[in-house]
């Protein structure tokens, strides 16, 4: 297990996507940045916000020892604050929390991003492509312009895209998406919004495919301490995201 | 040379930081960001006889400068404890205390029964203030003949050092206080979180599961504050302040206001190692003002 701790990162550039999304492109101000998962997350405190008083949880997009990348979506006052963070400012960041992906997987993986949910799929997708897996992403947004670093996607592995306005690839919903059908599939990995996720579990479900899903209910501590990001378990009755997840298989989940 | 060391009843505490009753899960969920040993008390989370799931979610609110919370007492049981939590954090050197819930006296002292043959639970808290469940807690902490019973039946149970903890929600929480140091309680800590509620506008509907929840963080500090200074000048048996606490000076505020220690709470989930920044803050500030013993900055506030 590595080691949670604090550390400062210098945002070294904020590469803005669109109205809506940043990408935070951090270095450690000392030392390196410790070895992380895909799926893992991050507690950013929020700087320059009057009315945000907790960390943010963050997904981690990309990392080596040097980098650290987030991923940011303009939803609140917080991740508002986050996106308008100035070059060379300073964050600190609370890291590596959760339990990220199973990278232990045969066959076929189907990765499916809907929104920023498509973050910690990159890291994913790299992983699995070294360990010989073969990867194919299925990306999903409104449009094409809130479809993010699709050019790094495609470096890793064969994109398939979905747009609810049918402005690039497949026009509809990620689970309407003709992949899905695939026998080949034997794995997914999901994270997005709630329906799309639900709508994913319950495919897998019906087709007896392996499934895991990234889940983001509202956490305080991100350390198991606080219990408020519980989700419902068949198992454990309620678990902390922020510890037991925020990956779980679909198995485990009551929905 | 300061002198950090603290006392609530018959224990002694190295020095005056504690962290608060479910801020701070058992210990270990802290143990990489800070050395455990260099606090004054673990609060471990609040215990009850039987296992509870707790509230369904939501059950966090997110509020200006603090937060809602309505975990709702989640917890393993008091067996589980012994068994499975004990073993793991009885070494440390530091002292134990055990935060016990109930919807009953009957609750309370059953925990306290099976909690007696472990040794190195140093103290308890006696949780008469919790906002979130329905049955029991906060009932009889907003009452002074609820507080009196249960502390009295308690009192009988355990007989190493006690700490009751109180609800602000309450008219006058110096009654309550007395009450519990009527009743035979070695210390009163305060205050628990305050009754709150918070909306989503464009739904319409309440944020938390349970419509209403605990507000906490340092949006209550002032208030907390007020109501320690008040407590202390009640009651004669140590009080130990809480609420709102950021940071060491926070700490010292409340112990100017007449705290004999602190409890570190909401802050421990934007600062894990806040706990440690304020035992190093209360010990420079008191050599800074030439305290040597913590009696020194107790209730030291002037010009009152």
């Amino acid at each position: 297990m590595v080691m949670k701790q604090v550390m400062d990162f210098t945002v070294k550039a904020n590469d803005k996507h669109g109205d809506n999304y940043s990408l935070l492109k951090l270095a450690p101000v000392k030392g390196s940045v410790p070895p992380v998962k895909p799926g893992q997350f991050v507690q950013v405190e929020v700087p320059n916000s009057k009315t945000t008083y907790l960390r943010r949880p963050i997904s981690i997009n990309y990392a080596d020892t040097h980098e650290l990348w987030l991923l940011v979506r303009r939803a609140g006052a917080g991740t508002r604050s986050l996106c308008d963070t100035q070059e060379g400012s300073v964050l600190s960041v609370v890291l590596p929390l959760g339990n990220g992906f199973t990278t232990d997987v045969k066959g076929t993986a189907l990765l499916i991003g809907g929104g920023v949910g498509i973050a910690p799929l990159l890291m994913l997708g790299s992983k699995l492509a070294v360990r010989g897996v073969d990867v194919q992403f299925l990306l999903g947004a409104r449009s094409m312009s809130d479809l993010l670093e699709l050019d790094l996607f495609r470096q890793t592995a064969p994109v398939h895209v979905a747009t609810e306005d049918g402005s690039l690839g497949h026009k509809g919903l990620v689970t309407t998406h003709p992949v899905l059908q695939s026998d080949e599939i034997t794995h997914i990995a999901c994270c997005g919004p709630m329906p799309m996720m639900k709508a994913v579990a319950a495919i897998a479900r019906e087709r007896g495919i392996n499934c895991e899903v990234s889940l983001e209910n509202m956490m305080a501590c991100g350390l198991g301490a606080c219990l408020c990001c519980v989700e419902d378990t068949k198992d454990e009755g309620n678990v902390c995201v922020c510890t037991d997840g925020p990956v779980f298989n679909i198995n485990r989940l009551k929905w | 040379m300061v002198n950090l060391n603290v006392k609530i009843g018959s224990l002694t505490l190295k020095n005056p930081v504690m962290t608060a009753s479910g801020t701070f899960g058992y210990g270990e969920e802290f143990a990489d960001f800070i050395d455990l040993s260099r606090l004054g008390g673990i609060i471990v989370k609040g215990t009850t006889l039987n296992p509870r799931q707790g509230n369904p979610y939501p059950r966090m609110a997110e509020t200006p400068s603090g937060m809602l919370n309505a975990v709702g007492l989640q917890n393993k049981g008091v067996d589980y404890f012994a068994q499975h939590i004990y073993p793991g954090i009885k070494d440390l050197d530091t002292r134990v205390i055990v935060n016990v819930s109930g919807a009953s006296i009957e609750d309370y002292v059953g925990v306290c029964e099976r909690l007696r043959g472990l040794d190195k639970v140093a103290a308890i808290e006696v949780n008469i203030s919790c906002p979130n469940v329905k049955q029991g807690g906060m009932s009889f902490g907003t009452t002074c003949d609820g507080c009196e019973s249960v502390v009295s039946a308690v009192r009988r149970a355990w007989d190493r050092t006690m700490i009751v903890k109180l609800t602000p929600n309450v008219t006058d929480i110096t009654e309550i206080a007395r009450a519990a140091e009527g009743a035979g309680t070695d210390a009163v800590s305060l205050t628990n979180t305050f009754l709150g509620m918070a909306i989503d506008v464009e739904r319409q509907r309440p944020v938390l599961s349970t419509i209403t929840g605990g507000l906490s963080g340092a949006c209550i500090r002032p208030i907390a504050v007020r109501m320690v200074w008040q407590v202390a000048n009640a009651v004669s048996v140590p009080v130990v302040g809480l609420g709102g606490i950021m940071n060491g000076r926070d700490a010292v505020e409340f112990m100017l206001a007449g705290a004999t220690a602190v409890q570190i709470g909401t802050a421990n989930f934007i600062d894990p190692q806040v706990t440690v920044k304020a035992v190093e803050y209360i010990q420079d500030y008191m050599q800074r003002h030439g305290m040597a013993s913590c009696a020194e900055l107790t209730g030291a506030m002037k010009g009152v």
